[in-house]
Parts: structure tokens; C-alpha cells; sequence
């Protein structure tokens, strides 16, 4: 399967709808409901169902360029978790609805707050009872009161549906992966960003891109963009279902990478990257979000640590073993 | 993005590339052939350092075994990357990850061929003559001429291209006068190839700069062990005094020293020893977790946060492999790599030094305390050997269009 076939025209599809306007737009609670038309006739939600049921059956690592790509233009549609939702609605039988789905996990009836959750139609819910896909009105959707936020805090007291079994890592390190490429996808532009911004941007006489002290932060920053790529790739790499691992590793990296790559982001464009005018605000905000969603570093530090320490391998035998770089 | 009405810098297509920063770094697989050789060099290693405790494994690099290189080099795991014609296997860079990654995972004592199969075999296959290549490499590949690389000299660090130490001309060939320092392992080492000034003086800077091979046994030659900071006397100060060459110690092109080195750096960075290096420590750690039983939330944080660096590393420098496999020169593929890999071995011996003195009442064996000892004197090193931080990050710096 040559990737590029697949990634290069979905990079082009949101190139030329998911424009600033558009983003900001969607954000003040537009109508996205031709923008998601667009997408649904893309064919591209069913990237993950398999060709026997009528997707395209991608491998996880090309869906993963698919992801970088959303991260990038800051798409704020619920694509990704679309995709994962339909994937697991078709493994178990089911059939999916149109309209965005969102993804979220819930402990008895608390409440839960899920990324896009103000314009998901549908969210695929795991609790006791396994998976199952509640309408999003059902959950009684209230926003968050953050600028710009399209997330929305739900809570469902009696629960009923039609439920099937979750997958065995969870559906919280599906979601984890998600947010994972998505950071890898923000980290890398917000990298070519800056870098651009430092090499044009005078003062002293001269771009301030030539002082060392920038040329060095700017490398950190390169670095852990391009881990949390790697990291993710890396989770990818296992193809369905996901490993527990795969999503810690890739979720670790790439959240731990988020938070770093937005603060030298803002401290090399000074005062006009805190202005919601400039689009950098569109992708750092997004990468703290994204950090958070689904579990932080921290959470999925504890998960891998406590798989690492039932061990009795050596390091590099563990990560050989749980986190090949290659489909098992 | 573009925002309406407001001027934004585009990206710079220097930067940018096809679209993603440094995007010849991708995930790759070690292929299976390659794999199959692990339980070999995994029996041979578990032969040969079944004695030897956790803090002197932890010297790896550092640990001087003539009799083990040249079992390696009988047994075919050493000249990897070379070709059959000169001695070597002709396996390629991702057999040399596999066989590097198990020597340096088990802290396997390689110090003695290290250079000389890393990076001075591959030079003098690179830029080498014909008689030189016959001459070296089958050695090396046996594991009977050891290396070491003549670089940094007291007022030449960082700035390598301020390089003093001369090669002359005479009718016989070369003359050598002036010191090289911290030269790793070349009190044991048959040769160094060293980058020397054949023309011009310092202000030349890259030009005028050679590479010779010279024979340490010659006279004239005097090698100074320099003692460390952990008792270990790893690397040296050699003087030159009046050393005479044959005209065949040039190795490649005179006045192509520079772009010769710069080629034999991208070697010496982008291999798996640049992850591994507190490798034995983790391992040690984790043993002393498992024995005690802790689990509390600290401890799984900081074990998972070292399990998904050390795996997201492992990653990319299997990554940086594949563009050597591919024929590149990664120079800025390899900075990346090993300056994100040497914060992590740096980092490792300060958090788990911090982690085990929090526990005071938890008993820790000699081993671990020695080993963690050991590895935190000797951490420093990590981001200075091979090129310091600051010089990698401006070598990543320039590769972002910035310099």
C-alpha cells in the first residue's frame, strides 16, 4: 500500500477547507454541518473499517498520517475519533450513524468532559457494561466556558443501549493514540512556524533567529517534536487493536512534547503570538488541550511503569517485546 | 493557516521539505534477517560476561577486552557493515544496531575494537587506497588492530577545525610533530587516525587539514594515560615528536580532512550507543524495585517515563539506521537523535540517585550504589564525547534554515 496515495489528498482536502476562517468559525459555534458533509463524502471516516465491510481497511500507520494532518490544521471535527468509533462499531456488527462521534470513558455516572463534544452527534461511551453509542444529546452536552472550546462535559445517570464488548486496552488508549499523532501533527508545524517566524523576525540588526541562545531552544523543541512523531508512529506500528504500551509510550511522548514545544512556540513570537488575531493561539491551545485529553504523561507513565515492573525482562528486551516497530 | 488580512511568514521551503521538519527520520523495522542473529551474539555475550557485577558492566565502552573483540571478530560479528572482500560480513547497518544493541544492552566490554569497527573501518573503506584497504580492514574485522581517533588537542575542543598538530612533507613521506588529548583508548590502540594540518595554519580553519594514519608503535610517539574521575584511566594525551610516516599514512584526499571528518561523525552519532549508556543502571534500578516490591504512583511514573523515552529512542535511532542502510550521511538525522539521547542517559542517574534516597530505610546493594556512582561522574561525558550538546544543537539549528 503506498501511503501517500491516501495521506496526500486528505492533506489537500483540509488545506483547502480548514483555512483559519474556517477553524475560528467553528469555533464561535458556526454551522459545521457542510464542512462535515465534505468530509463524510470524502470517504475518509471509514479509513479504519475494514474493505470487507465497505471501508478502506488502512493499516494504523498510515491512518497515523491521516491524524498528523489534523493536528496540523487544527481541524476542530471530531475526524479522528470518528474513524476509531466506526472502526469498533463495524468490528462489533454494528451500524454506525452519520455525524460526528466523539470518544469518551466514564466511571459509574460522573461526569466526563469530551474534546468536540458540543458538535458530536453521537459519543461511543465504555463503562461497566462495555461500548455503546448514546446520542450526544442524551449525555445533556453543557459547554465549558473556555474561549473557544468546543468541548462539552456530559453525564448519563441510567444507561442502556445496545452495548458490546470494549476493547481489552481500553478505549481511552484508542483515544490516547489519536491525541498523540494529533501533537505530533500541531508540534511539527508549530516547529516549522517558529523557525520560520525566528529567521524573519529583526531585532538587534538581525533576525533573531542568529542569536545561539534561540538556535538552541528552537533545537530542543525540534527534537521533541520529532520524538513525539517517532512515539507515535511507534504506536501505530502494532496495528489494531492497540496495546496498552503502544498508547502509553506514544501518549507519554507525546504530551510530555506538547507542553515544551507550545512554551518555546509563544517565547519566540513574543507578545503577537498571545493575540487571538495570529493563528499560532489555533495550535498551542490545541496542544494543551490534547495533552490533557485521555490521560497526561502521568497517567500513562503509571500504566506503562506498572506493566514495565511485572516484568522480570531486561529494558531493552521489554520495549523489544511490548513496543515492536513493526505490525506483530 | 493563512489568517485573513493579517501578514504571516510562510514557511521557508528549505525548512520545510516535503511538509514535515527532519522527515527522513521515520519509523523503520529492524528486518527479519537481521533480527535472527540475536541469539548468537546474546549466547556468545552471556559467555564472556557471566562474572562480571552491574558497575563494571556499566563501563561497556569503556571496558578493555582484547581476547573478547577478537572472539566477536571470529565469530563474524564484527565488519558488519563491511565487505566480504576486506574481511567483513556485508550485513549492513541494521546487523550492526542488532549485534551493537545486545553488546551494549548487557554492558559487554567493546572498548578494544570500538572505534576501529564504528567508524575507522568505514572511513578507510571510504576514502582509503586499494593497498589500504587490504591492509586494515581484515585486521580490524578480526579483531587484531585496534583504533583510536586523534581529534581534540589542548586548545582545540569544539572548535576542531583550530587544529595545530602538523604533518610535513619529507622525501619519505610525513613528519609529524605536536599532542593530541583525551584520546579515548589509545593506550591500548595499534593506530590513530588523526586530523592533522598538512598546509597553512590554524587560521586556515578547514582547509589544509588531513587525515593520516598513524602506527602509535612508532618512534617518537608517546602516550600519556590520563586518570578519570572514577579511578579508570579511559582515555590519554599522545605527543608527537618528530614521528615519521610512509607516504601511504594518508588516508583520502590531502586538504579533504575536514569533509572526511565531518562524513566519520555521522557514524560515530548515530549508533544505539548513544541511548545506552545508563542502560545497566535502569536494569539495576528496576531489579531493586521488583525486589523491594514498591509500587507506589511515583515510582510506576518514573519507570513508565523511562520505559516510553527509552522505547520512543530506541525508535529513532533505528530510524537514523535505516538512512545509513539507505546510503546517507544523516549528520543532522544523528545530532537529533544523540542529543535527545544523551538528556536521557543524563537524566537517568540523577532521578534514580534522587528515587532511591528517598527511600532511606530501603536497603541498597553495593552493586546498584557503585553502578549508580559510577554512571553519575560519569554522565557529563555522555553530551561531550562525539560532539557537546550545544555544537549538535547548532548543527540542528542549521539544518532548520536558521544558521
Amino acid at each position: 500500500m503506498n501511503a501517500a496515495e491516501f495521506i496526500e489528498p486528505f492533506a489537500r482536502l483540509m488545506d483547502e477547507v480548514m483555512t483559519p476562517a474556517a477553524v475560528r468559525a467553528a469555533e464561535r459555534g458556526g454551522d459545521i454541518s457542510s464542512l462535515w458533509q465534505m468530509v463524510q463524502e470524502s470517504g475518509y471516516l471509514d479509513a479504519l473499517v475494514s474493505e470487507e465491510a465497505g471501508g478502506a481497511g488502512l493499516d494504523l500507520g498510515v491512518v497515523h498520517g491521516l491524524w498528523q494532518i489534523l493536528g496540523r490544521r487544527a481541524v476542530p471535527l471530531p475526524i479522528g475519533e470518528t474513524m476509531l468509533a466506526r472502526a469498533l462499531l463495524s468490528m462489533a456488527g454494528q451500524d454506525a450513524p452519520d455525524g460526528p462521534i466523539v470518544l469518551a470513558v466514564m466511571t459509574g455516572n460522573a461526569p466526563v468532559i469530551v474534546p468536540l463534544g458540543q458538535i458530536a452527534q453521537h459519543v461511543l461511551v465504555e463503562n461497566a457494561a462495555g461500548l455503546t453509542l448514546y446520542s450526544a444529546a442524551s449525555g445533556a452536552p453543557q459547554g465549558t466556558g473556555i474561549y473557544g472550546d468546543l468541548s462539552a462535559r456530559f453525564q448519563w445517570d441510567a444507561v442502556s443501549g445496545n452495548s458490546f464488548a470494549k476493547p481489552e486496552a481500553g478505549l481511552r488508549a484508542y483515544a490516547a493514540l489519536l491525541r498523540a499523532a494529533m501533537i505530533a501533527g500541531a508540534a511539527d508545524e508549530l516547529v516549522q512556524r517558529t523557525a520560520d517566524y525566528a529567521a524573519q523576525r529583526v531585532q538587534f540588526g538581525k533576525p533573531i533567529g542568529r542569536q545561539q541562545a534561540l538556535q538552541q531552544n528552537l533545537a530542543v523543541m525540534a527534537e521533541h517534536a520529532v520524538a513525539a512523531r517517532l512515539a507515535s508512529q511507534l504506536g501505530c506500528a502494532g496495528g489494531l487493536p492497540i496495546s496498552p504500551a503502544a498508547a502509553a509510550t506514544a501518549k507519554s511522548v507525546a504530551s510530555h512534547a506538547a507542553a515544551l514545544v507550545a512554551n518555546t512556540a509563544h517565547a519566540v513570537h513574543g507578545a503577537i503570538g498571545i493575540s487571538e488575531e495570529y493563528d499560532l493561539q489555533l495550535l498551542t491551545r490545541r496542544l494543551h488541550e490534547w495533552r490533557l485529553a485521555d490521560g497526561s504523561e502521568n497517567y500513562w507513565n503509571r500504566i506503562l511503569g506498572a506493566q514495565r515492573l511485572a516484568s522480570a525482562a531486561a529494558s531493552v528486551d521489554f520495549v523489544r517485546s511490548a513496543l515492536p516497530c513493526a505490525a506483530r | 493557516m493563512q489568517s485573513d488580512g493579517h501578514k504571516q511568514p510562510r514557511m521557508n521551503a528549505a525548512i520545510v521539505g516535503v511538509g514535515t521538519l527532519f522527515d527522513t527520520l521515520t519509523l523503520a523495522a529492524l528486518p527479519p534477517e537481521d533480527e535472527a542473529i540475536r541469539p548468537a551474539i546474546r549466547q556468545l555475550i552471556a559467555d564472556a560476561i557471566a562474572d562480571l557485577p552491574s558497575d563494571r558492566r556499566a563501563r561497556s565502552w569503556a571496558g578493555f577486552d582484547a581476547a573478547f573483540s577478537r572472539k566477536l571478530g571470529e565469530a563474524g560479528f564484527l565488519g558488519l557493515t563491511l565487505p566480504k572482500a576486506y574481511g567483513g560480513q556485508e550485513r549492513g547497518p541494521f546487523a550492526r544496531f542488532v549485534v551493537v544493541e545486545e553488546l551494549l544492552s548487557a554492558g559487554a566490554p567493546v572498548a578494544a575494537h570500538w572505534i576501529a569497527d564504528r567508524q575507522s573501518a568505514p572511513l578507510i573503506l571510504n576514502f582509503g587506497t586499494e593497498e589500504q584497504r587490504q591492509f586494515y580492514i581484515p585486521r580490524i574485522c578480526r579483531g587484531e588492530f585496534f583504533f583510536c581517533i586523534g581529534m581534540s588537542e589542548p586548545n582545540s575542543g569544539s572548535d576542531l577545525a583550530s587544529v595545530r598538530t602538523r604533518a610535513e612533507r619529507t622525501d619519505a613521506g610525513w613528519r609529524v610533530n605536536g599532542q593530541k588529548i583525551w584520546t579515548t583508548n589509545a593506550m591500548y590502540s595499534d593506530y590513530m587516525i588523526a586530523l592533522l594540518r598538512t598546509s597553512g595554519s590554524a587560521d586556515d580553519r578547514h582547509s589544509g587539514l588531513s587525515q593520516l594514519i598513524i602506527d602509535l608503535k612508532a618512534p617518537g610517539v608517546t602516550v600519556r594515560p590520563i586518570m578519570d574521575l572514577a579511578g579508570d584511566s579511559h582515555f590519554a594525551e599522545v605527543f608527537f615528536d618528530n614521528v615519521d610516516l610512509p607516504a601511504d599514512a594518508l588516508i583520502g584526499a590531502e586538504g579533504d580532512g575536514w569533509r572526511q571528518v565531518t562524513a566519520e561523525l555521522a557514524f560515530e552519532r548515530s549508533g544505539p550507543e548513544r541511548i545506552y549508556s545508563s542502560i545497566i543502571l535502569l536494569d539495576a534500578w528496576i531489579a531493586h524495585l521488583r525486589h523491594v516490591g514498591r509500587k507506589d504512583s511515583a515510582t510506576l511514573d518514573l519507570v513508565g517515563n523511562f520505559t516510553a523515552r527509552l522505547a520512543t529512542l530506541r525508535a529513532m535511532s533505528i530510524a537514523c539506521t535505516a538512512r545509513l542502510a539507505a546510503g546517507d550521511s544523516p549528520v543532522v538525522e544523528a545530532s537529533l537523535v544523540k542529543d535527545l539521547g544523551t538528556s536521557f542517559e543524563q537524566e537517568l542517574p540523577i532521578a534514580i540517585g534522587a528515587d532511591l534516597a528517598a527511600w532511606p530505610d530501603e536497603v541498597v546493594s553495593d552493586d546498584l550504589h557503585r553502578t549508580l556512582a559510577y554512571i553519575t561522574h560519569l554522565a557529563p561525558s555522555f553530551s561531550l564525547r562525539g560532539g557537546t550538546r550545544e555544537i549538535l544543537r547548532g548543527i540542528l539549528a542549521r539544518g532548520m534554515g536558521l544558521r
